[in-house]
Protein backbone atom coordinates (compact mmCIF):
# COMPACT_ATOMS: atom_id res chain seq x y z
CA UNK A 1 0.00 0.00 0.00
CA UNK A 2 1.68 3.17 -1.12
CA UNK A 3 1.43 6.35 0.87
CA UNK A 4 -0.22 8.20 -1.96
CA UNK A 5 -3.23 5.90 -1.76
CA UNK A 6 -3.91 6.84 1.84
CA UNK A 7 -4.22 10.28 3.37
CA UNK A 8 -1.00 12.28 3.49
CA UNK A 9 0.82 12.46 6.80
CA UNK A 10 -0.05 15.85 8.27
CA UNK A 11 3.00 17.75 9.56
CA UNK A 12 1.64 21.24 9.06
CA UNK A 13 0.02 21.97 12.43
CA UNK A 14 1.32 25.53 12.34
CA UNK A 15 -0.89 26.17 9.30
CA UNK A 16 -3.97 24.79 10.96
CA UNK A 17 -4.99 21.92 13.20
CA UNK A 18 -7.79 19.41 12.92
CA UNK A 19 -10.70 20.21 15.21
CA UNK A 20 -10.38 17.90 18.20
CA UNK A 21 -13.27 15.38 18.18
CA UNK A 22 -14.21 16.51 21.72
CA UNK A 23 -14.51 20.05 20.38
CA UNK A 24 -16.70 18.86 17.50
CA UNK A 25 -19.02 17.14 19.97
CA UNK A 26 -19.26 20.27 22.11
CA UNK A 27 -20.15 22.39 19.06
CA UNK A 28 -22.83 20.24 17.49
CA UNK A 29 -25.79 21.03 19.81
CA UNK A 30 -25.40 24.72 19.04
CA UNK A 31 -26.07 24.29 15.35
CA UNK A 32 -29.58 22.87 15.65
CA UNK A 33 -30.89 22.22 19.16
CA UNK A 34 -29.55 25.38 20.77
CA UNK A 35 -29.49 27.61 17.74
CA UNK A 36 -30.58 30.78 19.53
CA UNK A 37 -29.06 34.20 19.11
CA UNK A 38 -27.05 34.98 22.26
CA UNK A 39 -28.29 38.56 21.98
CA UNK A 40 -31.94 37.44 22.27
CA UNK A 41 -32.81 38.38 25.83
CA UNK A 42 -36.50 37.55 25.61
CA UNK A 43 -36.58 33.75 25.43
CA UNK A 44 -34.92 30.51 26.46
CA UNK A 45 -33.19 29.95 23.09
CA UNK A 46 -31.27 33.18 23.53
CA UNK A 47 -30.52 32.52 27.19
CA UNK A 48 -29.05 29.09 26.45
CA UNK A 49 -26.86 30.47 23.68
CA UNK A 50 -25.70 33.36 25.83
CA UNK A 51 -24.81 31.01 28.67
CA UNK A 52 -22.75 28.85 26.29
CA UNK A 53 -20.94 31.93 24.96
CA UNK A 54 -20.09 33.12 28.46
CA UNK A 55 -18.79 29.71 29.55
CA UNK A 56 -16.59 29.65 26.46
CA UNK A 57 -15.39 33.15 27.27
CA UNK A 58 -14.32 31.90 30.70
CA UNK A 59 -12.40 28.98 29.18
CA UNK A 60 -10.57 31.28 26.80
CA UNK A 61 -9.79 33.75 29.59
CA UNK A 62 -8.52 30.97 31.86
CA UNK A 63 -5.96 29.70 29.35
CA UNK A 64 -4.28 33.12 29.28
CA UNK A 65 -4.88 34.24 32.88
CA UNK A 66 -7.34 36.96 31.90
CA UNK A 67 -10.73 38.17 33.10
CA UNK A 68 -13.60 36.97 30.86
CA UNK A 69 -14.66 40.61 30.44
CA UNK A 70 -11.33 41.22 28.68
CA UNK A 71 -12.19 38.82 25.83
CA UNK A 72 -13.71 40.21 22.62
CA UNK A 73 -14.83 37.63 20.05
CA UNK A 74 -13.65 38.14 16.50
CA UNK A 75 -13.53 36.08 13.31
CA UNK A 76 -9.92 35.09 13.92
CA UNK A 77 -6.44 36.39 14.64
CA UNK A 78 -6.32 38.44 11.43
CA UNK A 79 -9.34 40.42 12.51
CA UNK A 80 -7.98 40.65 16.05
CA UNK A 81 -4.73 42.12 14.73
CA UNK A 82 -6.66 44.61 12.61
CA UNK A 83 -8.87 45.60 15.52
CA UNK A 84 -5.97 45.95 17.95
CA UNK A 85 -3.68 47.96 15.66
CA UNK A 86 -6.19 50.14 13.84
CA UNK A 87 -8.38 50.43 16.93
CA UNK A 88 -5.55 51.55 19.20
CA UNK A 89 -3.78 53.74 16.63
CA UNK A 90 -6.91 55.62 15.64
CA UNK A 91 -8.05 56.05 19.24
CA UNK A 92 -4.69 57.29 20.51
CA UNK A 93 -3.50 59.30 17.51
CA UNK A 94 -3.83 62.47 19.51
CA UNK A 95 -0.91 61.26 21.67
CA UNK A 96 1.35 60.31 18.78
CA UNK A 97 1.40 58.65 15.41
CA UNK A 98 4.37 56.28 15.60
CA UNK A 99 4.21 52.48 15.87
CA UNK A 100 6.89 49.79 16.08
CA UNK A 101 6.82 46.17 14.93
CA UNK A 102 9.11 43.43 13.59
CA UNK A 103 9.97 42.56 10.01
CA UNK A 104 9.12 38.94 10.79
CA UNK A 105 5.53 39.56 11.88
CA UNK A 106 2.60 37.82 10.21
CA UNK A 107 1.15 39.57 7.16
CA UNK A 108 -1.97 40.36 9.18
CA UNK A 109 0.16 42.73 11.25
CA UNK A 110 2.47 43.97 8.47
CA UNK A 111 -0.32 44.73 6.01
CA UNK A 112 -2.36 46.45 8.71
CA UNK A 113 0.68 48.59 9.53
CA UNK A 114 1.02 49.44 5.84
CA UNK A 115 -2.59 50.58 5.84
CA UNK A 116 -1.93 52.76 8.88
CA UNK A 117 1.06 54.26 7.07
CA UNK A 118 -1.25 55.22 4.23
CA UNK A 119 -3.37 57.01 6.82
CA UNK A 120 -0.37 59.04 7.93
CA UNK A 121 1.00 56.95 10.78
CA UNK A 122 4.71 56.23 10.86
CA UNK A 123 5.87 52.66 11.42
CA UNK A 124 9.31 51.30 12.32
CA UNK A 125 9.93 47.71 11.20
CA UNK A 126 12.65 46.24 13.37
CA UNK A 127 15.23 43.75 12.14
CA UNK A 128 15.65 40.55 14.11
CA UNK A 129 18.85 38.79 15.09
CA UNK A 130 20.02 35.82 12.96
CA UNK A 131 18.24 33.51 15.44
CA UNK A 132 14.92 35.26 14.79
CA UNK A 133 14.68 37.02 18.15
CA UNK A 134 14.45 40.78 18.50
CA UNK A 135 17.05 42.53 20.59
CA UNK A 136 15.48 44.41 23.48
CA UNK A 137 18.06 47.16 23.04
CA UNK A 138 17.10 47.60 19.39
CA UNK A 139 13.48 47.81 20.41
CA UNK A 140 14.23 50.35 23.13
CA UNK A 141 16.16 52.45 20.63
CA UNK A 142 13.22 52.47 18.22
CA UNK A 143 10.67 53.76 20.74
CA UNK A 144 10.24 57.54 20.60
CA UNK A 145 8.22 60.04 22.62
CA UNK A 146 5.45 59.87 20.01
CA UNK A 147 5.35 56.05 19.92
CA UNK A 148 1.85 54.91 20.88
CA UNK A 149 2.05 51.17 20.31
CA UNK A 150 4.52 48.31 19.82
CA UNK A 151 3.39 45.01 18.27
CA UNK A 152 5.49 41.85 18.66
CA UNK A 153 4.31 38.32 17.92
CA UNK A 154 4.68 35.78 20.74
CA UNK A 155 5.63 32.86 18.50
CA UNK A 156 6.68 33.17 14.88
CA UNK A 157 4.53 31.15 12.51
CA UNK A 158 7.38 30.06 10.23
CA UNK A 159 10.29 29.41 12.57
CA UNK A 160 8.50 28.99 15.90
CA UNK A 161 10.83 31.23 17.92
CA UNK A 162 9.44 32.67 21.17
CA UNK A 163 10.07 36.38 21.71
CA UNK A 164 10.83 37.61 25.23
CA UNK A 165 7.38 39.10 25.75
CA UNK A 166 7.71 39.54 29.57
CA UNK A 167 10.88 41.63 29.22
CA UNK A 168 9.59 43.71 26.31
CA UNK A 169 6.26 44.24 28.05
CA UNK A 170 7.83 45.30 31.34
CA UNK A 171 9.94 47.94 29.63
CA UNK A 172 7.07 49.26 27.49
CA UNK A 173 4.81 49.44 30.54
CA UNK A 174 7.43 51.59 32.28
CA UNK A 175 7.35 53.90 29.26
CA UNK A 176 3.59 54.03 28.99
CA UNK A 177 3.57 52.56 25.49
CA UNK A 178 0.77 50.17 24.52
CA UNK A 179 1.88 46.59 23.80
CA UNK A 180 0.06 44.32 21.36
CA UNK A 181 1.02 40.65 21.04
CA UNK A 182 -0.13 38.33 18.26
CA UNK A 183 -0.40 35.03 20.13
CA UNK A 184 -2.05 32.99 17.38
CA UNK A 185 0.82 30.47 17.38
CA UNK A 186 1.39 30.55 21.14
CA UNK A 187 -1.80 29.36 22.80
CA UNK A 188 -1.49 25.87 24.25
CA UNK A 189 2.25 25.93 23.54
CA UNK A 190 3.55 28.70 25.76
CA UNK A 191 2.23 29.34 29.28
CA UNK A 192 0.54 32.74 29.23
CA UNK A 193 -0.61 34.51 32.39
CA UNK A 194 -1.90 37.98 31.68
CA UNK A 195 -2.50 38.60 35.38
CA UNK A 196 1.25 39.20 35.58
CA UNK A 197 2.30 39.55 31.93
CA UNK A 198 2.40 43.26 30.98
CA UNK A 199 0.56 43.02 27.66
CA UNK A 200 -2.32 45.32 26.72
CA UNK A 201 -3.79 43.66 23.65
CA UNK A 202 -3.43 40.03 22.58
CA UNK A 203 -4.71 38.36 19.40
CA UNK A 204 -5.97 34.79 19.68
CA UNK A 205 -7.03 32.18 17.16
CA UNK A 206 -9.00 28.95 17.61
CA UNK A 207 -7.89 26.93 14.62
CA UNK A 208 -4.21 26.74 15.56
CA UNK A 209 -5.22 25.14 18.85
CA UNK A 210 -7.60 22.34 17.72
CA UNK A 211 -10.64 24.62 17.46
CA UNK A 212 -12.63 25.59 14.37
CA UNK A 213 -11.61 28.14 11.75
CA UNK A 214 -13.45 31.44 11.61
CA UNK A 215 -13.33 32.28 15.29
CA UNK A 216 -10.79 34.13 17.39
CA UNK A 217 -10.61 36.74 20.08
CA UNK A 218 -8.86 39.90 21.10
CA UNK A 219 -7.80 40.33 24.70
CA UNK A 220 -8.27 43.97 25.74
CA UNK A 221 -6.84 44.77 29.17
CA UNK A 222 -9.16 46.35 31.76
CA UNK A 223 -6.60 47.31 34.42
CA UNK A 224 -5.09 49.63 33.42
CA UNK A 225 -7.91 50.14 30.97
CA UNK A 226 -6.98 50.00 27.28
CA UNK A 227 -9.14 51.96 24.89
CA UNK A 228 -9.60 51.06 21.25
CA UNK A 229 -11.88 52.27 18.49
CA UNK A 230 -14.31 49.72 17.03
CA UNK A 231 -13.64 48.75 13.42
CA UNK A 232 -16.90 46.93 12.73
CA UNK A 233 -20.04 48.83 13.64
CA UNK A 234 -23.55 47.56 14.16
CA UNK A 235 -25.54 46.20 17.07
CA UNK A 236 -23.00 47.13 19.70
CA UNK A 237 -22.04 43.55 20.58
CA UNK A 238 -18.91 42.83 22.60
CA UNK A 239 -19.11 46.06 24.59
CA UNK A 240 -19.28 48.01 21.37
CA UNK A 241 -15.82 46.85 20.31
CA UNK A 242 -16.98 44.37 17.69
CA UNK A 243 -20.52 44.24 16.39
CA UNK A 244 -22.05 41.25 14.65
CA UNK A 245 -24.18 38.30 15.80
CA UNK A 246 -22.02 35.93 17.78
CA UNK A 247 -21.47 32.52 16.11
CA UNK A 248 -22.39 30.44 19.14
CA UNK A 249 -21.19 27.07 17.85
CA UNK A 250 -17.82 28.52 16.78
CA UNK A 251 -17.40 30.23 20.14
CA UNK A 252 -18.29 27.04 22.00
CA UNK A 253 -15.69 25.28 19.87
CA UNK A 254 -13.00 27.80 20.73
CA UNK A 255 -13.90 27.59 24.41
CA UNK A 256 -13.70 23.81 24.47
CA UNK A 257 -10.46 23.84 22.47
CA UNK A 258 -8.88 26.26 24.93
CA UNK A 259 -10.22 24.29 27.91
CA UNK A 260 -8.56 21.18 26.49
CA UNK A 261 -5.37 23.10 25.77
CA UNK A 262 -5.14 24.19 29.39
CA UNK A 263 -5.77 20.65 30.62
CA UNK A 264 -3.40 18.91 28.21
CA UNK A 265 -0.68 21.51 27.70
CA UNK A 266 2.00 20.22 30.03
CA UNK A 267 1.93 16.57 28.98
CA UNK A 268 1.19 17.29 25.35
CA UNK A 269 4.10 19.66 24.86
CA UNK A 270 6.46 17.09 26.33
CA UNK A 271 5.24 14.43 23.93
CA UNK A 272 5.36 16.80 20.97
CA UNK A 273 8.86 17.94 21.84
CA UNK A 274 10.02 14.31 21.83
CA UNK A 275 8.49 13.83 18.38
CA UNK A 276 10.05 17.03 17.06
CA UNK A 277 13.44 15.99 18.43
CA UNK A 278 13.03 12.59 16.80
CA UNK A 279 12.29 14.35 13.51
CA UNK A 280 15.27 16.66 13.92
CA UNK A 281 17.63 13.80 14.77
CA UNK A 282 16.46 11.90 11.69
CA UNK A 283 16.81 14.85 9.34
CA UNK A 284 20.20 15.85 10.71
CA UNK A 285 21.59 12.60 9.35
CA UNK A 286 21.25 14.25 5.92
CA UNK A 287 24.41 16.22 5.07
CA UNK A 288 24.32 20.00 4.67
CA UNK A 289 21.10 20.82 6.47
CA UNK A 290 20.56 23.78 8.76
CA UNK A 291 17.90 24.64 11.30
CA UNK A 292 16.45 28.13 10.84
CA UNK A 293 15.69 30.12 13.98
CA UNK A 294 16.75 29.62 17.56
CA UNK A 295 16.32 26.01 18.62
CA UNK A 296 16.11 26.67 22.37
CA UNK A 297 13.77 29.69 22.39
CA UNK A 298 11.25 27.84 20.26
CA UNK A 299 7.90 26.13 20.60
CA UNK A 300 8.10 22.37 20.84
CA UNK A 301 6.18 21.55 17.70
CA UNK A 302 8.08 23.57 15.09
CA UNK A 303 11.05 22.65 12.96
CA UNK A 304 12.16 24.88 10.09
CA UNK A 305 15.05 23.37 8.22
CA UNK A 306 16.91 24.10 4.99
CA UNK A 307 18.12 21.35 2.70
CA UNK A 308 20.66 23.39 0.80
CA UNK A 309 21.08 22.95 -2.96
CA UNK A 310 17.56 21.56 -3.28
CA UNK A 311 14.68 23.85 -4.18
CA UNK A 312 11.80 23.69 -1.71
CA UNK A 313 8.92 23.24 -4.09
CA UNK A 314 10.56 20.34 -5.91
CA UNK A 315 11.20 18.84 -2.49
CA UNK A 316 7.52 19.15 -1.60
CA UNK A 317 6.63 17.54 -4.91
CA UNK A 318 8.84 14.57 -4.12
CA UNK A 319 7.40 14.34 -0.63
CA UNK A 320 3.84 13.85 -1.72
CA UNK A 321 2.28 11.86 1.03
CA UNK A 322 3.70 14.32 3.58
CA UNK A 323 1.86 17.61 4.13
CA UNK A 324 4.33 20.39 5.06
CA UNK A 325 5.02 24.00 4.08
CA UNK A 326 7.92 25.46 2.15
CA UNK A 327 9.75 28.76 2.57
CA UNK A 328 10.21 28.76 -1.15
CA UNK A 329 7.71 30.95 -2.91
CA UNK A 330 8.18 29.52 -6.36
CA UNK A 331 4.44 29.64 -6.95
CA UNK A 332 4.11 33.30 -6.05
CA UNK A 333 4.33 35.86 -8.81
CA UNK A 334 7.40 37.53 -7.32
CA UNK A 335 9.32 34.24 -6.95
CA UNK A 336 10.75 35.65 -3.76
CA UNK A 337 11.41 33.27 -0.89
CA UNK A 338 10.03 33.73 2.62
CA UNK A 339 10.52 37.25 3.97
CA UNK A 340 10.88 35.78 7.45
CA UNK A 341 13.85 33.64 6.46
CA UNK A 342 15.33 36.56 4.52
CA UNK A 343 15.05 38.68 7.67
CA UNK A 344 17.25 36.14 9.47
CA UNK A 345 19.93 36.93 6.91
CA UNK A 346 19.58 33.66 5.03
CA UNK A 347 20.73 33.69 1.44
CA UNK A 348 18.01 33.24 -1.15
CA UNK A 349 19.09 29.75 -2.09
CA UNK A 350 19.01 28.61 1.53
CA UNK A 351 15.59 30.23 1.98
CA UNK A 352 14.34 28.55 -1.20
CA UNK A 353 15.48 25.23 0.27
CA UNK A 354 13.56 25.45 3.51
CA UNK A 355 10.72 23.30 4.76
CA UNK A 356 8.58 23.95 7.82
CA UNK A 357 7.56 20.82 9.71
CA UNK A 358 5.10 21.25 12.54
CA UNK A 359 3.92 18.28 14.58
CA UNK A 360 0.88 18.19 16.82
CA UNK A 361 -1.64 16.40 18.97
CA UNK A 362 -2.33 13.57 16.56
CA UNK A 363 1.20 13.01 15.21
CA UNK A 364 2.73 9.57 15.85
CA UNK A 365 6.34 8.41 15.98
CA UNK A 366 5.65 6.15 13.00
CA UNK A 367 4.56 9.18 10.96
CA UNK A 368 7.71 11.05 11.92
CA UNK A 369 9.85 8.08 10.89
CA UNK A 370 8.04 7.78 7.56
CA UNK A 371 8.56 11.49 6.93
CA UNK A 372 12.29 11.25 7.69
CA UNK A 373 12.63 8.35 5.28
CA UNK A 374 10.75 10.14 2.52
CA UNK A 375 12.60 13.43 2.96
CA UNK A 376 15.98 11.71 3.03
CA UNK A 377 15.29 9.84 -0.21
CA UNK A 378 13.88 12.92 -1.96
CA UNK A 379 16.73 15.23 -0.94
CA UNK A 380 19.25 12.66 -2.11
CA UNK A 381 17.52 12.23 -5.46
CA UNK A 382 17.16 15.97 -6.06
CA UNK A 383 20.77 16.66 -5.13
CA UNK A 384 21.77 14.17 -7.80
CA UNK A 385 19.85 16.44 -10.17
CA UNK A 386 21.22 19.70 -8.79
CA UNK A 387 24.05 21.54 -10.55
CA UNK A 388 24.52 23.53 -7.34
CA UNK A 389 25.21 20.37 -5.37
CA UNK A 390 27.85 19.39 -7.97
CA UNK A 391 29.46 22.80 -7.64
CA UNK A 392 29.37 22.59 -3.86
CA UNK A 393 30.97 19.14 -3.94
CA UNK A 394 33.63 20.50 -6.29
CA UNK A 395 34.46 23.10 -3.65
CA UNK A 396 32.99 26.08 -5.50
CA UNK A 397 31.56 28.81 -3.26
CA UNK A 398 28.24 29.71 -4.89
CA UNK A 399 28.48 33.24 -3.54
CA UNK A 400 31.50 33.87 -5.77
CA UNK A 401 29.76 32.73 -8.96
CA UNK A 402 28.59 35.40 -11.37
CA UNK A 403 24.98 34.41 -11.97
CA UNK A 404 22.94 35.73 -14.84
CA UNK A 405 20.41 37.13 -12.40
CA UNK A 406 17.02 37.63 -13.87
CA UNK B 1 -0.58 23.27 -7.02
CA UNK B 2 -1.75 20.55 -9.34
CA UNK B 3 0.93 19.42 -11.78
CA UNK B 4 0.19 17.99 -15.19
CA UNK B 5 0.87 14.29 -15.73
CA UNK B 6 3.75 15.17 -18.06
CA UNK B 7 5.44 17.37 -15.47
CA UNK B 8 5.09 14.63 -12.90
CA UNK B 9 6.46 12.06 -15.33
CA UNK B 10 9.55 14.15 -16.14
CA UNK B 11 10.02 14.98 -12.46
CA UNK B 12 9.81 11.35 -11.36
CA UNK B 13 11.67 9.92 -14.35
CA UNK B 14 13.91 12.72 -15.58
CA UNK B 15 15.55 11.95 -18.95
CA UNK B 16 19.24 12.40 -19.68
CA UNK B 17 20.38 13.47 -16.22
CA UNK B 18 24.07 14.11 -15.80
CA UNK B 19 26.88 15.71 -17.75
CA UNK B 20 29.63 15.15 -20.27
CA UNK B 21 33.33 15.68 -19.92
CA UNK B 22 33.70 19.41 -20.35
CA UNK B 23 37.18 18.90 -21.85
CA UNK B 24 35.64 17.11 -24.83
CA UNK B 25 35.78 19.57 -27.71
CA UNK B 26 32.40 18.42 -29.02
CA UNK B 27 30.67 19.33 -25.78
CA UNK B 28 29.13 22.71 -25.05
CA UNK B 29 27.48 23.92 -21.85
CA UNK B 30 24.73 26.38 -21.15
CA UNK B 31 24.07 27.39 -17.56
CA UNK B 32 21.22 29.81 -16.91
CA UNK B 33 19.25 31.10 -13.96
CA UNK B 34 20.39 31.97 -10.47
CA UNK B 35 20.04 30.34 -7.06
CA UNK B 36 18.46 33.53 -5.76
CA UNK B 37 15.60 33.09 -8.20
CA UNK B 38 15.11 29.47 -7.20
CA UNK B 39 16.22 27.87 -10.46
CA UNK B 40 19.49 27.07 -12.19
CA UNK B 41 19.61 24.92 -15.33
CA UNK B 42 22.75 23.37 -16.75
CA UNK B 43 22.33 21.94 -20.23
CA UNK B 44 25.13 20.16 -22.06
CA UNK B 45 25.04 19.17 -25.71
CA UNK B 46 27.38 16.89 -27.66
CA UNK B 47 27.64 18.05 -31.25
CA UNK B 48 28.89 16.08 -34.23
CA UNK B 49 31.42 18.49 -35.69
CA UNK B 50 31.04 17.04 -39.17
CA UNK B 51 27.25 17.24 -39.43
CA UNK B 52 26.48 19.97 -36.89
CA UNK B 53 23.86 17.71 -35.34
CA UNK B 54 23.32 17.48 -31.57
CA UNK B 55 23.93 13.79 -30.93
CA UNK B 56 23.35 13.73 -27.20
CA UNK B 57 22.29 16.00 -24.35
CA UNK B 58 22.45 15.99 -20.55
CA UNK B 59 21.02 18.27 -17.88
CA UNK B 60 21.09 19.09 -14.22
CA UNK B 61 18.58 21.46 -12.70
CA UNK B 62 18.06 23.10 -9.34
CA UNK B 63 14.48 24.33 -9.26
CA UNK B 64 10.85 23.45 -8.93
CA UNK B 65 9.22 20.44 -10.59
CA UNK B 66 8.29 22.48 -13.65
CA UNK B 67 11.89 23.64 -14.08
CA UNK B 68 13.15 20.07 -13.83
CA UNK B 69 10.51 18.89 -16.31
CA UNK B 70 11.25 21.72 -18.76
CA UNK B 71 14.95 20.93 -18.88
CA UNK B 72 14.37 17.18 -19.04
CA UNK B 73 12.01 17.69 -22.00
CA UNK B 74 14.51 19.94 -23.74
CA UNK B 75 17.23 17.27 -23.64
CA UNK B 76 14.85 14.96 -25.53
CA UNK B 77 13.88 17.62 -28.04
CA UNK B 78 17.36 18.85 -28.98
CA UNK B 79 18.73 15.38 -29.70
CA UNK B 80 19.02 14.76 -33.43
CA UNK B 81 18.51 18.43 -34.26
CA UNK B 82 21.04 20.75 -35.87
CA UNK B 83 22.10 23.76 -33.85
CA UNK B 84 19.89 25.94 -35.99
CA UNK B 85 16.89 23.64 -35.50
CA UNK B 86 17.51 23.53 -31.73
CA UNK B 87 17.39 27.31 -31.62
CA UNK B 88 13.89 27.15 -33.10
CA UNK B 89 12.55 25.47 -29.95
CA UNK B 90 10.39 28.11 -28.31
CA UNK B 91 9.35 28.38 -24.70
CA UNK B 92 5.72 28.41 -25.77
CA UNK B 93 6.09 24.92 -27.20
CA UNK B 94 7.70 23.70 -23.98
CA UNK B 95 4.98 25.30 -21.87
CA UNK B 96 2.29 23.82 -24.08
CA UNK B 97 3.78 20.31 -24.08
CA UNK B 98 4.02 20.33 -20.26
CA UNK B 99 0.76 22.24 -19.72
CA UNK B 100 2.55 24.71 -17.48
CA UNK B 101 0.33 27.17 -15.60
CA UNK B 102 1.02 30.90 -16.15
CA UNK B 103 3.05 31.21 -12.93
CA UNK B 104 5.46 28.54 -14.27
CA UNK B 105 6.02 29.99 -17.73
CA UNK B 106 9.37 31.33 -16.56
CA UNK B 107 10.57 27.70 -16.32
CA UNK B 108 9.98 27.19 -20.03
CA UNK B 109 11.68 30.50 -20.82
CA UNK B 110 14.67 29.40 -18.80
CA UNK B 111 14.80 26.10 -20.69
CA UNK B 112 14.78 27.95 -24.02
CA UNK B 113 17.55 30.19 -22.69
CA UNK B 114 19.55 27.10 -21.72
CA UNK B 115 19.45 25.89 -25.34
CA UNK B 116 20.53 29.30 -26.60
CA UNK B 117 23.34 29.42 -24.05
CA UNK B 118 24.60 25.94 -24.95
CA UNK B 119 24.52 26.69 -28.68
CA UNK B 120 26.26 30.00 -28.13
CA UNK B 121 28.93 28.24 -26.09
CA UNK B 122 29.48 25.73 -28.90
CA UNK B 123 29.73 28.43 -31.53
CA UNK B 124 32.12 30.39 -29.37
CA UNK B 125 34.57 27.50 -29.55
CA UNK B 126 33.66 26.50 -33.10
CA UNK B 127 33.34 29.76 -35.03
CA UNK B 128 32.79 27.80 -38.23
CA UNK B 129 29.53 26.40 -36.80
CA UNK B 130 27.79 29.56 -37.92
CA UNK B 131 25.88 32.27 -36.18
CA UNK B 132 29.11 33.55 -34.65
CA UNK B 133 27.79 37.07 -34.74
CA UNK B 134 25.15 36.05 -32.27
CA UNK B 135 27.25 36.38 -29.19
CA UNK B 136 24.53 37.40 -26.79
CA UNK B 137 23.16 34.57 -24.75
CA UNK B 138 20.33 35.53 -22.48
CA UNK B 139 17.50 37.11 -24.32
CA UNK B 140 14.18 37.02 -22.53
CA UNK B 141 14.45 36.81 -18.80
CA UNK B 142 11.63 35.89 -16.48
CA UNK B 143 10.65 38.18 -13.68
CA UNK B 144 12.61 37.74 -10.50
CA UNK B 145 13.73 40.40 -8.11
CA UNK B 146 16.34 38.91 -5.81
CA UNK B 147 17.80 40.80 -2.91
CA UNK B 148 15.18 43.47 -2.49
Amino acid sequence: MSLSRSKPIYLDYAATTPVDPRVVQAMLPYLYDQFGNPASRSHAYGWAAEEAVEIAREHVAQLIGADPREIVWTSGATESNNLALKGAARFHQGKGRHLVTLKTEHKAVLDTMRELEREGFEVTYLDVLPNGLVSLDALKAAVRPDTILVSVMYVNNEIGVIQDIPAIGAWLRSRGVLFHVDAAQATGKVAIDLSTLPVDLMSLSAHKTYGPKGIGALYVRRRPRVRIEAQIHGGGHERGMRSGTLPTHQIVGMGEAYRLARELMATENERIRALRDRLLAGLQRIPEVQVNGDLAQRVAHNLNISFTFVEGESLLMGMKGIAVSSGSACTSASLEPSYVLRALGLSDEVAHSSIRFSVGRFTTAAEVDAAVEKVTATVSRLRELSPLWDMHCAGIDLATVQWAEH
Amino acid sequence: MAYSDKVIDHYENPRNVGGFDGADGDVATGMVGAPACGDVMKLQIKVNAATGVIEDARFKTYGCGSAIASSSLVTEWVKGKTLEQALQIKNTAIAEELALPPVKIHCSILAEDAIKAAVADYRLHHPSAGGAGEGGVLVEQPACTPAG
